[in-house]
């Protein structure tokens, strides 16, 4: 009687500990495969900043990118107070650490609805030029298309012909 | 005539304030009513099973369909603007801000609540209770505490597996039944989904939820009329006021944390 107690006792207890090992894991595998933790998945990254005319559509944690490859997010979208010149903080992956002074940053849309990104193209690396550091500004932007200011150009250089 | 009414409104306030003193202290008594871990942790280990492993079964089940239905209606609309790809996003944030705390409660106030009510209900009815009273061991610690502790550890563990198998759920319609790109989905997710805003956000909706069900339900039975009728009573009345206190706060805490 006491030893098919025991035994009772037994099932339960691995049957508990079973739930929570599957609990356990199943946040495991959510954090794992299902979130990002933070901006960059927990690595470390380095600050620089883009000044645009325009910035579109971009949202904060927009996707920074080389090539299409994914190199980083944008951490906050700010105006400078003198000019009212839109600033963009890029946090990007310390492992692209070796981008140019030279290179410049515009904002581009992917595809013809998506959502828009800032797209960063490699700039010339010659002697004296340096890389950019955390605080760096990029100087070489291209603002965003806003499809309004194309069709009224489009509009206004028809009227000319 | 006015002194009546006055006294009215006096002694209303007195049974409120009362009834509210009493539920608070009876709530500490049970949170922190565990004397010695020795006595607590196997009546503890008991109880989750009884409330939680027992539950698992509906939880896998409903998760599942739940996750493939959202995949099914999600896509038919996504697909007419091309846009497919946000499917897996889309399942996994409905699932995970909403749909799997709420629905994990739902479940759980149907399942694990109502037999906690009829349990303890019946255990005043036959005046178990009043017997445990006799012998001097306090009912509170005895045969509430342990049951709402197990509701409380175990809803938030429901929540997530119900979770994680509702997204495979929808990996299984979208990626493998309607051909969706394995890489897209879980890709297009993990960038849409942040652990702290979205998992953090279900975890604490499922703790604030196991709290007010098991609490309703642990309640309820505790304080049933100890008869037949009123034990059904408060069966019904635990299923009913808990599904509608879980979506009542659902939208408070949706409000408060994504508002």
């Amino acid at each position: 009687m006491d030893r098919k107690k025991q035994l009772q006792q037994r099932r339960v207890e691995i049957a508990v500990g079973l739930f929570v090992v599957m609990a356990i894991a199943s946040i495991a595998i959510l954090s794992v495969k299902v979130a990002t933790w933070g901006l960059t998945g927990g690595q470390s990254t380095y600050t620089v900043y883009a000044r645009f005319d325009n910035i579109g559509g971009l949202k904060e944690r927009a996707p920074i990118k080389i090539g299409g490859v994914v190199i980083g997010r944008v951490a906050s979208i700010t105006l400078e107070s003198q000019y009212y010149t839109p600033v963009v903080e890029l946090r990007i992956n310390s492992m692209y650490d070796e981008i140019a002074e030279t290179s410049s940053a515009s904002i581009l849309t992917s595809g013809l609805l998506g959502e828009q990104y800032v797209g960063i193209t490699p700039g010339f690396v010659i002697d004296d030029i340096a890389m950019l550091k955390d605080g760096d500004y990029i100087n070489d932007t291209k603002p965003a298309l806003v499809l309004e200011d194309m069709i009224g150009q489009f509009l206004y250089n028809q009227s000319d012909d | 005539m006015i002194a009546n009414a006055l006294q009215q409104i006096g002694r209303r306030t007195f049974d409120v304030l009362a009834t509210m003193g009493f539920a608070v202290m009876t709530y500490m008594k049970v949170v922190f009513g565990f004397s010695r871990m020795s006595v607590f942790v196997p009546l503890l280990i008991r109880q989750m099973y009884v409330v939680g492993v027992q539950s698992l079964l509906i939880i896998l089940v409903s998760g599942l369909f739940i996750g493939m239905v959202i995949a099914l209606q999600g896509y038919q609309v996504l697909v007419s603007y091309g846009a497919e790809g946000s499917l897996g996003p889309m399942v996994a944030l409905s699932l995970l801000r909403e749909l799997g705390p709420v629905v994990t409660a739902l479940l759980f106030a149907g399942r694990a609540g109502s037999a906690l009510t009829a349990e303890i209900g019946l255990m005043k009815a036959t005046e178990q209770i009043a017997s445990l009273e006799m012998m001097a061991i306090d009912p509170l610690r005895r045969v509430i505490a342990p049951r709402f502790w197990a509701g409380l550890i175990c809803m938030p563990m429901l929540a997530t597996i119900f979770t994680l198998v509702a997204i495979y759920g929808g990996k299984l319609v979208g990626v493998d039944w309607l051909g969706l790109d394995t890489g897209t989905y879980w890709s297009l997710m993990q960038a849409a989904v942040e652990w702290k805003q979205d998992i953090g956000s279900m975890l604490i909706k499922s703790v604030v939820f196991a709290n007010v069900v098991t609490w309703i339900a642990v309640f309820r039975g505790y304080h049933a009329v100890p008869t037949s009728a009123g034990i059904s009573k408060a069966t019904t009345e635990t299923v009913v006021q808990a599904s509608l206190m879980v979506l009542g706060l659902d939208f408070v805490l949706t409000a408060l944390m994504f508002g």
